[in-house]
């Protein structure tokens, strides 16, 4: 028993952070999407737009840059199943689930920022992904998602009496 | 100082045109910040430190960019972008940069 754990120590070191990364991971992915979609419910009223343009029912609206962003780990589970799959090629979903809760993430802390400034909406929605270098030496380690855009907040200028507006 | 980053000032007009401004940083993680972030390599989940750690840098390079256009005379800043990149390993830069406007 002894000699067998000897010669395959690092064969149990490798099973037992797979399967550390398995449970710890999966409960902390399933926790995750609950909250995040909780709280994109609750933050429903807050539109996001991808186009430059003020739309004309914002028109008269003040504007400000607002950002929120977060970087996420994988486990040492998702690692392992990936490098499988990069030999056989096809879709990674172990990180497609990682990069689609950043992203909301990111947006959900865009939009509490933006709904802190009583915004009712966010223009010109960006988003940017990097990858945070040399973690750990393999896998994509850790991304780092940020979203940005411009939060229109109502009745800071009252509209200009020059301007009129279509009914 | 008004930032956005669409084409405009909402509601204000643009008067006159400064030019680019640019503000970055570049940020070397911490030792003690990257054991931890090892550890969570394990298990998975949010490394809240580098979530700070980028938040602050941005906001630095955001000051500068700021700090640049309120030298050129600008009141606002609009198209204002974001860009990271990993220079080395265990360092990145991070950009802001836009375009400085007077409006009114």
């Amino acid at each position: 028993m002894g000699n067998f754990l000897a010669q395959n120590f690092g064969l149990l070191v490798f099973l037992f952070l797979a399967f550390t990364g398995y449970v710890f991971g999966r409960a902390a992915e399933g926790r995750h999407y609950i909250s995040i979609r909780k709280r994109e419910q609750e933050l429903r009223h807050l539109l996001i737009l991808t186009e430059k343009q003020v739309p004309p029912e914002l028109e008269g609206y003040a504007g400000t840059l607002v950002a929120g962003s977060v970087v996420i780990s994988v486990d040492y589970f998702k690692t392992v199943i990936s490098g499988l799959r990069a030999i056989v090629g096809g879709r990674m979903s172990a990180y497609e689930s990682l990069l689609d809760r950043a992203r909301r993430e990111a947006l959900l802390r865009m939009q509490t920022a933006a709904a802190e400034l009583g915004a009712q909406a966010i223009l010109n929605l960006k988003f940017e992904t990097s990858r945070i270098s040399g973690n750990a030496g393999r896998g994509i380690g850790s991304v780092e998602v940020l979203a940005y855009g411009t939060a229109m907040i109502p009745g800071r200028h009252a509209p200009r009496p020059d301007r009129t507006h279509a009914a | 100082m008004l930032i956005t980053n669409i084409e405009s000032i909402p509601d204000q007009r643009v008067v006159k045109h400064l030019g680019l401004v640019q503000g970055s940083t570049v940020r070397a993680k911490h030792a003690g910040r990257d054991i931890m972030a090892g550890l969570k390599n394990i298990v998975g989940g949010e490394l809240t430190g580098y979530t700070e750690l980028l938040q602050e840098s941005r906001e630095n390079a955001t000051d500068r960019m700021v700090a640049q256009a309120q030298a050129l005379g600008a009141n606002a800043v609009i198209n204002v972008r974001f860009s990271t990149s990993a220079i080395t390993a265990g360092a990145s830069e991070i950009l802001a940069y836009g375009t400085a406007v007077v409006v009114e």
